[in-house]
């Protein structure tokens, strides 16, 4: 696998987009085969690129592999773009195409009756393109390009079924809330450009995330006593705190439970809220600049733009998974699930480094597509019905849903030992525990590995357990939905062995060192304390869950058990802590004012201003006339009026009597004999 | 003969003033047939002029004078059949030989 070739990863998919977008509406077979032909046609790419990298690795040397080019060149300014392969890029392209081609063929399944089957095959397309472009991208630019692109096609997806004006609506919200983000990004991006004069991040020396150009970053300083390189990482977070949905800018994401579940689950679940980690992961050389240099190895001190990532992540991880609590709907708790969990690896990242957040990242989106592809599983056995409070006993109906989705909810959870999501959320807290690291977010995400036990258990024993609450009976789903399920479900629970201290590969691969098959990778300090704790913890929430809401099968209408015993917080909870609410009040009130006033200043000022103009030049064009009809018409009309006169005067000569005529050429005949008689006298 | 004037210039008196009265008839009168007969007169006023100047000229034996004359007394007789046949047809268009009745060629 060369280097040079890796633009054909997202290349391939996006010109399959492109082909779907001419194909008719009812060739749906043809669209289907040449999304899912093109995405496996990405992943054997980058299984090579991926065998490629390991090779490499176990060779001692790292991979790190660049392909550059001057798209565009202004005298000594350089537009660049490009693309890299190192372990980071590897393990994200692997990830994204298998997760993506697993998902694109259950599609094929759950889209079957909708009608516009080969728009969505065109966008699902369009998007593995965008965000495969992502992955690969050496070019802030390119990466940029990638990130708006990722960012339509999840507009597009979310509002899918346009006529619903709530999907509409929510297609909106996430195009703009996103924005908000974008905006910070490219304000970085920018500063960067301008900065160190380059848009690669890696260049042989030359690149934004290499030594250099880092050095020169960390000699400026911005303000608040921030230098350009923590700034300039702040306002990437920003960009990517909007597309991963951290607090605040997490409002978009349970909306976009609008579109089709395959869409939350790659979308919104797997891939695009990933993008954002992934960046912070792309460019971590710049957010630890500073810390890296000062203390001279890995992690061991911290940056302000560090430190205020693991913040926002942990906060966010807590305040997600408290919503997720009051939440009926079955998408709108795995929404909130994945704002919580992303908060956990941008925590993991700010406190671990990339390897840790990264794990983590690559677990989630397993499971978390699971979890999702398992409840359009459910959603399409309940014949569309999505909220939890009319479902249940679908452990005897849909057995081999309820099998891999209790598998992928396990993983979440982190229960232990034979699930992925143990191993990496137990990096994110054992980095988090760390004597050097800062205090507080161990005990957040602690608490919320608590809460997302304790949801999830709801959410798993309203579905599955007690008794059927719907009207028709549900159905199990088809083998092209359940097959991919498994192969997921399998997944979440052995990826786990590539991240267990006895063998943490997944680490070693990152950071390019060696690594082997140690037990006593379990003997070190505290370790197995923290184990023990995170264990207890999760059972704790599994407990508290299954204590509440077990096989109990409330009806629809009777209030939740919590409802019962605390009902303002649960009303604040179910209302979603009223982010919305303030942002309605606040931003879009003033967006609404603005708009106003732009109408007013628009129809009455600019508006005034030409009407004006025209007025203007109906009076010039009114003069005009009156100059043309009076003095131009009247002067001309007048003199021909005399001339008429004159005519008739003079016509009066000829009035058709002889002798008259007579008289006049005897008077000229006088006259003319007169002169020449005179004239010839001497 | 007198001294007044030489017979030449008596002549020539009596031709101007011939032609003078024709002339005025042509000018004045209203009826066709008048203006006609002074446009005769006019043309005999000149024959007059021719013969004067015949018989008071340098070859008064030559036939010249009188052949003129002659001529003259020819084509004024076409012309007034003409002028006739003109005046019947406007007398036949208008019924009138009154000429200040003929105004259509007004301008």
């Amino acid at each position: 696998m060369v280097a040079r070739d890796l633009w054909l990863i997202p290349a391939v998919p996006i010109v399959a987009a492109g082909l779907i977008a001419l194909l008719k509406q009812p060739m749906r077979r043809l669209s289907a085969w040449l999304a899912i032909g093109s995405l496996s046609f990405s992943l054997l790419l980058s299984l090579a690129a991926f065998a490629h990298v390991v090779a490499g690795w176990i060779n001692g040397n790292a991979v790190r592999e660049v392909v550059n080019l001057t798209w565009i060149q202004v005298g000594v300014s350089r537009v660049e773009l490009g693309w890299i392969l190192d372990p980071l890029s590897a393990v994200m392209l692997v990830m994204v195409t298998f997760v993506g081609l697993l998902i694109f063929i259950y599609s094929t399944g759950y889209m079957e009756q909708d009608e516009n089957f080969t728009r969505f095959f065109c966008f699902l397309s369009l998007f593995a393109g965008a965000m495969l472009g992502v992955v690969i991208s050496n070019s802030m630019l390119m990466l940029f390009m990638g990130w708006e692109l990722v960012g339509l096609t999840s507009y597009l997806l979310i509002g899918f079924w346009y006529q619903k004006p709530a999907a509409a609506a929510a297609a909106k919200k996430a195009f703009i809330t996103t924005r908000v983000g974008d905006i910070f990004f490219l304000l970085g991006i920018v500063w960067l450009f301008a900065q160190t004069g380059t848009l690669l991040f890696y260049n042989h020396g030359s690149g934004s995330m290499e030594g250099l150009a880092l050095a020169g970053l960390l000699s400026q300083h911005a303000a608040f006593g921030l230098t350009a390189a923590g700034a300039i990482g702040l306002l990437i977070f920003a960009g990517a705190a909007g597309k991963s949905g951290q607090f605040p800018l997490h409002v978009w994401l349970p909306d976009a439970m609008e579109g089709p579940t395959p869409v939350s689950a790659l979308i919104h679940a797997a891939t695009m809220v990933a993008a954002g980690v992934f960046l912070i992961a792309r460019v971590y050389p710049l957010m630890a600049a500073g810390a890296l240099l000062t203390n001279g190895s890995g992690l061991a001190g911290t940056t302000t733009a560090l430190i205020v990532v693991t913040w926002v992540g942990a906060g966010t991880a807590v305040f997600a998974a408290l919503i997720a609590v009051g939440q009926n709907d079955i998408k709108r708790i795995l929404a909130y699930s994945t704002v919580s969990q992303l908060g956990y690896m941008m925590a993991g990242l700010g406190l671990g480094g990339v390897a840790v957040g990264m794990f983590h990242l690559i677990t989630h989106a397993f499971f978390k597509s699971l979890l999702f592809l398992g409840a359009g599983s459910v959603i399409h056995g309940c014949h569309e019905e999505q909220d939890v409070r009319r479902m249940g006993g679908l452990k005897a109906d849909m057995p081999l849903t309820f099998v891999t989705y209790a598998i992928g909810m396990l993983a979440l959870c982190g229960f232990p030992i034979f699930f992925s999501g143990f191993w990496s959320k137990d990096g994110i807290l054992e980095a988090a525990h760390q004597p050097d690291a800062i205090k507080g977010p161990f005990y957040l995400l602690v608490f919320g590995a608590l809460l997302t036990a304790f949801y999830m258990t709801r959410q798993v024993s309203y579905v599955f357990f007690g008794t059927w609450r719907g009207h028709k009976p549900a159905h199990e789903s088809p083998r092209v939905m359940t097959v991919p399920l498994a192969i997921l479900a399998f997944f979440a629970m052995a990826l786990g062995l590539i991240g267990t201290p006895a063998w943490p590969w997944f680490r070693a691969f990152l950071e390019g060192r060696a690594a082997g098959f140690d037990w006593r990778g379990f003997a070190e300090p505290g370790l197995m304390a923290l184990m023990l704790t995170s264990s207890a913890v999760v059972f704790l929430g599994l407990g508290l869950g299954w204590w509440l809401y077990g096989s109990k099968s409330p009806s629809p209408e009777a209030p939740d058990v919590l409802e019962k015993d605390a009902p303002w917080i649960w009303a604040a909870l179910r209302d979603r802590l009223y982010v919305d609410e303030l942002y309605g009040v606040t931003v879009i009130a003033f967006y609404a004012w603005w708009a106003r006033v732009a109408d007013w200043l628009d129809r009455r000022v600019w508006g005034g201003i030409v009407a004006a103009v025209a007025k203007l030049f109906a009076l010039w064009a009114q003069l005009n006339r009156l100059l043309d009809v009076y003095w131009v018409d009247g002067s001309f009309d007048k003199a021909c009026e005399e001339l008429s006169i004159g005519g008739g005067l003079i016509a009066r000569a000829q009035n058709g009597r002889v002798q008259i005529y007579l008289r006049i050429l005897a008077l000229a005949v006088v006259v003319l004999a007169a002169i020449l008689i005179w004239s010839a006298r001497p | 003969m007198n001294g007044f004037a030489s017979p030449l210039a008596a002549y020539l008196m009596v031709a101007a003033l011939l032609f003078a009265i024709g002339l005025a008839g042509a000018l004045t009168r209203r009826n066709a047939i008048l203006v006609l007969i002074s446009i005769e007169l006019m043309l005999n006023a000149a024959n007059l002029n021719f013969i004067a100047f015949w018989r008071y000229g340098p070859h008064p034996e030559a036939l010249t004078g009188m052949m003129f004359a002659i001529f003259s007394i020819a084509v004024a007789a076409a012309e007034a059949a003409v002028g006739l046949g003109l005046i019947i047809a406007i007398y036949r268009h208008t019924q009138t030989t009154d000429l200040d009745e003929i105004k259509r060629m007004k301008g």
